[in-house]
C-alpha cells in the first residue's frame, strides 16, 4: 500500500513548489497544505516534525523530511513508486 | 530507453550547469543558435527564489520573484530545451574536446562545451548553535519561513539588501525584528533602508557581531558582542534569519579552474575560464554586482562565446 504523503508549504516558498513538482514528476500522490493561511495545519506541521520552523515539511508514512532534499525523498519513497 | 538514458547517449554541443537567471539566459541563446543543449541543475531560479519582489529588473517596476522565475522557465520551455532538474552534479571532467559531467545518481553526460552557471549559496555565520538550529529557528529563506513567525520576536543578521529584504518580509508578520550587522551603517539600497527605518518594529543594531545562537529544542535567543564596547548582550528571539551574503558554488571546479580569494571563478570579458570550451557566468564568477540583470547578461555572453568557440573549431 502506498505511503501517505503530505507536504506543508507556505505561499511564497519556491523550495516547496519544487518539492511538489518533484513528487508530481515521480507520479507520487500527495496532499499539500499552505500553513501560512491555515493555523491548524501549522500546528499539525509542528507536531509531526517535532517543532520545525522551516518549510517544506514533507511527511511520508512515518518519516518526516524538513526541506527539499531529493535524495532523502527518494530514500523515503523507496518501494512506494508506481 | 528512458529520457535520461537517451541523454547519456548523446553528445551535446553545450551542457549548462545551473538553472538560475544566468543558466536560463544562456540556454535561450544556445538553443537559438541551434546548439544541442542540456541543462543540469538541482533547482530552477537559483538565488532569485530567495527573494520576494524584484524592483530593478528592466521592464518590471515591481514583480514577484517567483513570477519572474516562472516567466524565465516558460521562456526556456517554449524552446523545448532538454533539462534534468533535481540532480546534483558530482564530478566534472572539463578538459579535452569532449567534456563529461557525472551526477550523483551515477549518470554521465557528454558535451563539447560547458557553461558553469552554478550561482551562489548562503554564507553561514559559523557560530555555535547555527547548524544545530537550522529548521528549528535558524533560517536562510525569509520568503519561505517568515509566515511561521507570526507575532514572534526575531533577529535578522546582515545589513545589505538581502537582510533588509528579510526584515521587510517579516515586518508584516513578526512582533519585533532586531537587525544585527557588523558595519557602522546599513549598506542596502536607500529605498529599502527607508522602509526599514520607518517601521516601529525594527530595532537597528549596527557594529554588532553575533557570537552564539542558543535554546533548548528550538531557538530561544541570540548572543552578540558590541564591537565598540566589547560588551556581550543577549536577545530573546524565536527566529534568526541569516542574510550575510553568498559563497560561490565553485567547489567542483576550484582544482581545475582559476578562482579568486572568494572562490569565484575568474573569467575574461567573454566569460572564458581559461580552459578551452569551458565558460562561466553569473554569481559563481568574479564579475562584480550580483544582480539578476547582470547574471542574465552574462549568461547570454557565455552562450555566444560557447557558440563562437564551436564554430571556430568546425
Amino acid at each position: 500500500m502506498a505511503k501517505k504523503v503530505k507536504i506543508y508549504t507556505t505561499a511564497a516558498c519556491h523550495y516547496c513548489r519544487q518539492a511538489k513538482e518533484y513528487l508530481t514528476e515521480k507520479g507520487v500522490e500527495f496532499e499539500a497544505v499552505d500553513v501560512s493561511s491555515d493555523p491548524q495545519a501549522l500546528q499539525e506541521m509542528k507536531k509531526v516534525s517535532g517543532g520545525a520552523r522551516s518549510v517544506p515539511v514533507i511527511s511520508i508514512g512515518e518519516k518526516v523530511i524538513i526541506g527539499f532534499e531529493p535524495e532523502l525523498l527518494d530514500e523515503a519513497l523507496k518501494g512506494d513508486q508506481p | 530507453m528512458t529520457n535520461e538514458e537517451k541523454a547519456e547517449e548523446l553528445l551535446y554541443d553545450v551542457i549548462i550547469l545551473g538553472a538560475g537567471p544566468a543558466g536560463l539566459s544562456a540556454a535561450i541563446y544556445t538553443i537559438r543558435k541551434a546548439m544541442k543543449t542540456l541543462i543540469l541543475s538541482k533547482d530552477v531560479g537559483g538565488q532569485l527564489t530567495w527573494t520576494s519582489d524584484v524592483d530593478n529588473y528592466l521592464g518590471f517596476s515591481q514583480v514577484n520573484a517567483l513570477e519572474l522565475v516562472a516567466k524565465f522557465e516558460e521562456h526556456v520551455r517554449r524552446f523545448n530545451v532538454e533539462r534534468a532538474i533535481g540532480v546534483d552534479v558530482a564530478e566534472v571532467f572539463p578538459a579535452g574536446p569532449v567534456k563529461r559531467v557525472v551526477t550523483r545518481d551515477g549518470r554521465s553526460y557528454r558535451g563539447k562545451t560547458i557553461i558553469i552557471a552554478t550561482g551562489g549559496r548562503h554564507k553561514p555565520l559559523n557560530i555555535p548553535g547555527e547548524r544545530e538550529y537550522v529548521g528549528k529557528g535558524v533560517s536562510y529563506c525569509s520568503t519561505c519561513d517568515a509566515p511561521l513567525y507570526a507575532g514572534a520576536d526575531v533577529a535578522v543578521i546582515g545589513g545589505g539588501n538581502s537582510a533588509l529584504g528579510a526584515a521587510i518580509d517579516l515586518m508584516g508578520i513578526a512582533n519585533k525584528i532586531h537587525l544585527i550587522f557588523l558595519m557602522p551603517e546599513l549598506t542596502g539600497d536607500p529605498v529599502y533602508q527607508a522602509r526599514v527605518r520607518q517601521s516601529e518594529k525594527v530595532v537597528i543594531l549596527p557594529q554588532c557581531e553575533p557570537t552564539r545562537i542558543f535554546g533548548r529544542d528550538y531557538v530561544e535567543g541570540i548572543e552578540y558582542r558590541g564591537m565598540q564596547s566589547g560588551e556581550i548582550k543577549t536577545l530573546a528571539v524565536e527566529g534568526v534569519f541569516i542574510e550575510i551574503g553568498t559563497l560561490p558554488n565553485s567547489g567542483l571546479f576550484s582544482h581545475i579552474l582559476t578562482t579568486n580569494e572568494k572562490g569565484e571563478i575568474l573569467v575574461d570579458h567573454e566569460c572564458r575560464t581559461g580552459l578551452a570550451g569551458v565558460f562561466a557566468c553569473g554569481d559563481v564568477t568574479n564579475v562584480p554586482f550580483k544582480q539578476v540583470v547582470v547574471a542574465v547578461g552574462e549568461g547570454s555572453k557565455a552562450a555566444l562565446s560557447a557558440y563562437n568557440y564551436l564554430i571556430s573549431r568546425a
